[in-house]
């Protein structure tokens, strides 16, 4: 189910958390909503779950065209997955998945053998069979966030969010939960939206990812365009590692360490090159980095292949000649 | 004890605690035990069922469980608006709580019993429906209730700090309405700190003296707690029959209390 999302604003107090958001999230999407803290992107998640109200007066939430502004987070199909995963520590684990499906009203409830079935089944979906009496504090941080994916998705929602989904995991398993999400989402096809302050798993998980910032959103596109042609310096600066050159005659220059192109000093083109001075290496890992001084005594971060290195022998100390890349980028 | 430690002090901190339950505890309980120990177990059994000690027991009991228990469910109410709202005057409402912990029995108990005597502010007004508040059992749970509450407060305060919102709102997104989601889930989660909160509660007001003797209106067979009972046989030099009622008294109290906890180990192992 597509969301859309209609100039949304929100205050608390005198403090601006949303201003004027709209946003389309399509169908069977995976986006991320990605910024640093306070830019707002949990409380638009939150509106979205319906956990918290926009300005009143202000635009509309559709889901697949319907609004639902006035409808209760509890009958919007929504599933929610919590930074902290929220679970219920006095229940099992199967007591914690079957929970949305054991406060339906009467009418509408399956039976005893259904939602143990449903249960399996989930556990099944998230690879965690056989836990089902568990309690959450017997569960590792990665196996209590699949607990509480579960428990989202045991109510059949038509819409998936996270907050931070990784946020709380050590940087191993969060990288395998990462993939793992990632094939996941393809097998169910669930529209989903995350939140997260993290610009590599915003990058290497989403089709869309929302940049936001200050309570507006700075861009939305796919991840490579988002890379590739960040639109605002913020949005540059954000995505990771990069060089600000400042330029006497106009605006600053961003540059990624991997789009300049070392050679050596010999090969200097005065027209299109930079002179610079090799003031540190770094080779233990799979890239080189170099940290380089220009001519007017700015510093760059390089990055070049190892094999690049070997070829050019370089070493501490050394001149070079920098490519940059041609400055009429947006 | 030849092991090395790496938190020091395990010697001095365990001689210090057996000195102090020792010289606080043990060596005045023995005292007591001895003193009643002085009558044989026929004079023990006369006491004790006297119809007198058995009325006084029955109220001390009850009117203990009675309060600890409305404490209980005043207590969740007002931790719950403690912890969860934030509104002008919170601060200074949850320093009140603690109150009865500081304030001299005595004035507790001469305050409640002006405003519940049936010329008193409140007692008025419940005379008119024919309740008779002050000098009536109603007034010797009234006065435990008061000094009571606040451990239930200051039990179930953390408890309910710590498990944050989120699991509530996580209820509320699976579909669960406002009551299911108390019922099912937040009073699940407080039930263990609620019975310690509890028997804090019930095990002040057995022991409960001052606040009471001034309400109670203490009519033998009718309105006289045991502790009080306990004074008037000290009073009247039969420190024997004192010892007697106390020992008792206190035989009882440590099975009711050893009880709850077990009743809590059970409730925490069946959550495991």
């Amino acid at each position: 189910m597509s969301i859309s999302i209609q100039s949304i604003h929100k205050t608390f107090g005198s403090y601006k958390a949303l201003d004027d958001i709209s946003l389309e999230v399509p169908n069977g999407s995976l986006t991320a909503l990605l910024g640093p803290s306070g830019s707002g992107k949990t409380t638009l998640l939150r509106i979205v779950a319906g956990l918290e109200f926009a300005d009143s007066g202000s635009g509309k939430i559709l889901f697949h065209g319907e609004n639902v502004v006035n409808v209760p987070a509890g009958k919007r199909q929504v599933g929610f997955v919590f930074q902290n995963y929220a679970l219920f520590r006095h229940m099992t684990v199967a007591q914690n998945i079957a929970f949305g499906l054991t406060v339906l009203p009467r009418n509408l409830k399956p039976t005893a053998k259904a939602i143990r079935e449903r249960v399996q089944e989930l556990l099944h979906l998230v690879r965690l069979d056989g836990l089902d009496l568990r309690r959450p504090d017997e569960l590792s941080g990665g196996q209590r966030q699949r607990v509480a994916l579960a428990r989202a998705l045991a109510i059949r929602p038509k819409v998936l969010l996270l907050d931070e989904p990784f946020g709380a995991l050590d940087a191993q398993v969060r990288k395998d939960l990462r993939r793992w999400l990632r094939v996941f989402h393809d097998e169910i096809g669930l529209t989903t939206l995350f939140v997260t302050h993290d610009q590599e798993e915003a990058l290497e998980l989403a089709d869309q990812v929302v940049v936001m910032r200050n309570a507006r959103i700075e861009q939305v596109g796919p991840p490579q365009q988002i890379y590739d042609k960040p639109r605002t310096p913020f949005v540059y600066e954000f995505l990771g590692n990069v060089n600000k050159l400042a330029n006497p005659n106009g605006p600053a220059q961003y540059v990624r360490p991997h789009e300049i192109e070392v050679k050596f000093a010999a090969e200097f083109d005065p027209s299109l090159d930079r002179l610079a001075v090799v003031q540190h290496l770094f080779s233990a890992g799979p890239v080189a980095a170099l940290s380089v001084r220009l001519d007017d005594g700015q510093f760059l971060e390089v990055e070049i292949t190892r094999k690049q290195l070997d070829e050019l022998a370089l070493s501490e100390g050394d001149s070079v000649a920098l490519g940059l890349p041609p400055t009429d980028r947006e | 004890m030849h092991q090395r430690r790496v938190i020091p002090g395990f010697g001095l901190s365990l001689g210090f605690t057996l000195i102090y339950l020792s010289v606080l505890i043990l060596i005045p309980l023995a005292a007591l035990f001895l003193k009643a120990a002085g009558l044989g177990w026929q004079e023990w059994w006369n006491l004790l069922v006297s119809a007198r000690v058995l009325a006084a027991a029955k109220l001390t009991f009850g009117a203990s469980a009675a309060a600890a228990a409305l404490s209980s469910v005043l207590g969740t109410i007002v931790t719950w608006v403690l912890v969860r709202y934030r509104f002008p005057g919170r601060r200074l409402m949850d320093a009140m709580i603690d109150l009865p912990f500081a304030l001299p029995t005595a004035v507790a108990g001469i305050t409640l019993t002006t405003i519940y005597a049936p010329n008193g502010w409140v007692g008025a007004y419940l005379a008119q429906f024919g309740i008779k508040a002050a000098y009536s059992p109603l007034g010797v749970f009234i006065a435990l209730t008061f000094v009571g509450f606040p451990f239930v407060v200051r039990t179930l305060q953390p408890v309910l700090e710590d498990f944050t919102k989120d699991t509530e709102e996580a209820a509320a997104m699976l579909g669960a309405g406002r009551w299911v989601t108390v019922r099912r889930v937040v009073l699940p989660m407080m039930l263990p700190a609620l019975i310690t909160g509890f028997t804090l509660a019930f095990a002040r007001a057995i022991g409960e003296y001052g606040s009471v003797i001034f309400i109670s209106g203490n009519l033998p067979m009718k309105t006289e707690i045991l502790p009080l009972l306990i004074v008037s046989q000290l009073e009247q030099f039969n420190v024997p029959a004192a010892a007697v009622i106390a020992s008792a008294m206190l035989i009882v109290s440590f099975m009711l209390l050893f009880s709850i906890n077990l009743l809590q180990r059970w409730l925490d192992w069946r959550h495991r």
